[in-house]
């Protein structure tokens, strides 16, 4: 592999408002190459590949094509110059055929289709790398491993020759990923340059000929296959342990059981993964820290608890009292303060105020004349008090909860949801997207709810932000409860080997 | 010979009075196909036929007639694209709208044309040979209108279109998924006015028809309620061209048998045959394939704003 690579990306910045997700970044790729970019969630792979395919661009640093210095202004840009990017959602309408799907891609169609002549390319391109697609079937009627498939098929006949995959093994069931890895070590004997974005050791290790692993926006490290091993890479991905968020006395002495999850089970929709058997205790004073690569069961350990999914099997215990069918209302009215994984959707209404979220969880506390009116002084007062308690700048009032950026809305979140009377924090990711100083407010904020004598149950994927506030970490994988470690006993990198399924020693 | 009598009687007159029915309906199922329900064919109808008759009248030329009919049916679909899709105003509230000042304006402009036969009607053709085939000769090819075989030719091409072409699939993305089409560079918002400006042709048209072949005269309120009729069509033929030739074709003999039972039943209750009968169907239609996958455009009825998917 001497020759100059296909594409060639160097010293590519790219900042968004309060992080650098690209921090001079080298990476490239040959002709005839499986090129696997590895890294947590948030380490700039996904601001990567949207680099290359023109979808942002980067503050500095160049793109070349052969060599040759080329701007990529935008995606119509970039399919131009041969490279296609198959995004995890996918971009196909499902009421039309695979061949339909094909044809809209297509720009130098003739205005006049013929079903047979496209339908003969599509089968001998299905048919050359095993796609099996057969170009009349309605793409609501396909899987998710075969509308990936359809995607694929759509580039190859626009010529592409550099093809992105963004995480394609995270909607597939384990016997398609290796059918999707079977089709791109074809697609590379024939010489085209792939690309693909994951977060498991194994995948980048079985497929790819070279791994770029990308931590914190920057590049860990670039080595191929044959010198990878899975203890390597697990080093690069996590790296060394980092300065301890807020240093603090880790007791052991806890009051009773606030919450107690035992053997819960429940069913798997679409592609979100089944809790199996887990059992989890957070008791008074106490923060269990819930490490994992996210997608392996946390959100649904989230709606357990909160009661939104009803376990099949297993028994929910909150406050000594048998929970495991009570609905959300009863359990918000029991004292369970929640703050959701993505709280636009789940936790506010976007067209109402600042103000108006605050007193929608609790509006018999702002409520006046039995329901008649609102006292708005109060709820206006507690809003501001609870700014001031977490250390966050208030918000303004009236502003449209929709128009707040995504920190904001976690902290409207954060402020609504410890301004109650609760027992229990649950905090999916509740530093995400915040800038370092909001996000240590609210680690402080959760340490002040321990010593308050509060459980709080910390989801998150931010290993370092784990071990500072955990009394206790447990790791989930493919929703099981891997492993259960005391932060002064164990080394981040262990915790990391846990989350990715590396066995120990 | 007398069931044969019948047969000719209702399968010629399915076809007269299905004709507007075809041509209206071919044109909404297009603007829906691209997404955009128009509430708007009764009125648009009305003020085809008015602007027909008027223009048929004072030039005594029935082809000129049924233009200015094509050209008004343009513009008051134009007025529904611009609130629809520039100004994403609400489509069921704007084609209502339009329905009822088609039919309000169509009466205040008609006062003066009210009630006279048209000088210049168009006449009916008979197919030389074809007419002289035992039972299907009277049955489909004597004295029937030209526009009645322009509607089937265009019912025939409009399916090659939409099936068959880029332009086909070009409008079906656009009805099923516009954030997509969007992104693979197709100009939603005109291909949506093209839809609907072409229904809005079509629908002129059909009320050309009713007031320039069908009667030939002018009368307020002609139109009848077919454009709601239309609309139950559209779904029935389940936006394809070619179903709605079965479908008008149904109810223009179900139209005819509201005046043959007459002799037995109340004239009231068969005018409201057919309209019952829209609602009948499309209750089994719903029943009967609500597991299957209706051909609905899924985003038929909603504005396309680009970033909100």
């Amino acid at each position: 592999m001497d020759k100059s690579p296909v594409l060639r990306a160097e010293g590519i910045t790219k900042r968004f408002p309060g992080v650098v997700a690209n921090n001079r970044v080298n990476f490239d790729v040959h002709a005839g190459e499986i090129h696997a970019l590895l890294g947590e969630n948030g380490a700039g792979k996904s601001t990567l590949v949207k680099i290359l395919y023109g979808f942002y661009q980067p503050d500095s640093g160049t793109i070349s094509l052969d060599g040759r210095p080329t701007p990529i202004r935008s995606p119509r840009e970039a399919r131009g110059h041969g490279i296609g990017l198959v995004f995890q959602g996918f971009t196909l309408i499902p009421a039309l055929t695979v061949a339909e799907n094909v044809a809209l891609f297509l720009s130098k169609l003739d205005w006049y289709i013929s079903p047979k002549k496209l339908a003969a390319q599509i089968q001998e391109a299905s048919r050359r790398y095993g796609l099996e697609l057969e170009p009349k079937t309605p793409v609501w009627q396909l899987s998710v491993g075969q509308q990936q498939r359809v995607e694929l098929l759509k580039l190859l006949l626009t010529r592409a020759r550099v093809l992105i995959f963004d995480e394609p093994s995270k909607v597939l069931a384990p016997h398609e990923v290796d059918t999707l890895f079977g089709i791109f070590r074809d697609l590379r004997n024939d010489g085209y340059s792939l690309v693909f974005i994951t977060h498991k050791l194994r995948e980048a290790l079985t497929c790819a000929d070279r791994i770029t692993v990308l931590r914190q926006g920057q590049v860990a490290g670039s080595l191929n296959a044959q010198d990878a091993s899975e203890e390597k890479l697990v080093e690069l991905m996590f790296g060394e342990p980092l300065k301890e968020v807020a240093t603090r006395e880790r007791g052991s002495k806890f009051g009773k059981p606030i919450l107690e999850l035992v053997d819960i089970c429940t069913r798997a929709v679409g592609t979100t993964p089944a809790l199996r058997q887990v059992s989890l205790t957070v008791h008074e004073g106490e923060i269990v820290g819930v490490a994992g690569v996210s997608g392996n069961g946390q959100r649904e350990l989230g709606d357990v608890i909160l009661g939104l999914i009803k376990p099949t099997t297993g028994k929910k215990i909150f406050l000594s009292q048998e929970a495991t069918a009570w609905p959300p209302a009863r359990m918000i009215g029991q004292g369970v303060a929640f703050v959701p994984e993505d709280p636009l959707a789940m936790a506010v209404v976007p067209w109402f105020s600042v103000l108006e979220n605050v007193a929608l969880l609790s509006p018999k506390r702002f409520s006046l004349y039995g329901g008649l009116g609102m006292a708005w002084d109060k709820a206006r007062a507690v809003a501001r008090a609870g700014f001031e308690r977490l250390g966050l700048n208030p918000l303004p009032e009236r502003a449209r909860a929709a128009s707040l950026s995504g920190g904001n809305l976690q902290r409207l979140v954060l402020v609504r949801e410890l301004s109650r009377d609760y027992k229990l924090v649950v905090g999916l990711y509740p530093t995400r997207g915040l800038d370092v100083r909001s996000a240590n407010a609210v680690r402080q904020a959760f340490l002040q709810a321990r010593a308050a004598g509060k459980g709080v149950l910390l989801i998150s994927e931010d290993l370092s932000e784990l071990f500072a506030l955990s009394d206790r970490i447990v790791v989930m994988l493919r929703g099981q409860i891997v492993g259960e470690v005391r932060p002064d006993q164990t080394s981040l990198t262990e915790v990391g080997r846990m989350m990715v399924g590396v066995g120990h020693g | 010979m007398d069931w044969q009598t019948w047969l000719i009687g209702i399968v010629g007159r399915a076809l007269a009075y299905g004709t507007p029915l075809l041509w209206a309906t071919l044109g909404e199922v297009y603007a829906e196909r691209a997404g955009v329900v128009n509430l708007g064919i009764e009125g648009m109808m009305a003020m085809g036929a008015l602007m027909a008759f008027a223009t048929a009248q004072t030039t005594g030329d029935p082809w000129l007639g049924l233009l200015a009919a094509l050209a008004v049916g343009g513009v008051l679909a134009l007025l529904h694209a611009f609130l629809t899709v520039t100004l994403r105003a609400n489509q069921y509230v704007s084609g209502l709208s339009l329905t009822l000042l088609g039919l309000g304006l169509s009466g205040l402009l008609g006062r003066g044309w009210e009630g006279i036969a048209l000088r210049a009607p168009l006449p009916n053709v008979t197919i030389p040979g074809l007419a002289s085939i035992p039972l299907l000769g009277p049955m489909l090819f004597q004295d029937e209108s030209i526009l009645t075989y322009l509607g089937l030719l265009l019912a025939l091409v409009l399916w090659i279109v939409l099936w068959r072409t880029r332009w086909g699939i070009v409008i079906r993305a656009v009805g099923e998924a516009p954030g997509a089409a969007d992104a693979v560079g197709i100009n939603v918002a005109l291909v949506r006015y093209l839809c609907v400006v072409l229904g809005g042709l079509l629908a002129g048209v059909a009320g050309g028809y009713l007031s320039v072949v069908y009667r030939p005269a002018w009368t307020e309120g002609m139109s009848a309620g077919m454009g709601w009729v239309v609309i139950a069509l559209t779904i029935f033929a389940s936006w394809d061209p070619l179903q709605a030739v079965g479908g008008a074709l149904l109810f223009g003999a179900l139209y005819h048998l509201s005046f043959r039972l007459q002799q037995w039943v109340a004239p009231e209750l068969l005018k409201l045959m057919p309209y019952a009968f829209a609602i009948v169907v499309l209750a089994f239609v719903g029943l009967g394939k609500a597991q299957r996958r209706r051909g609905a455009p899924a985003a038929l009825g909603l504005p396309y704003v680009r970033g909100e998917r």
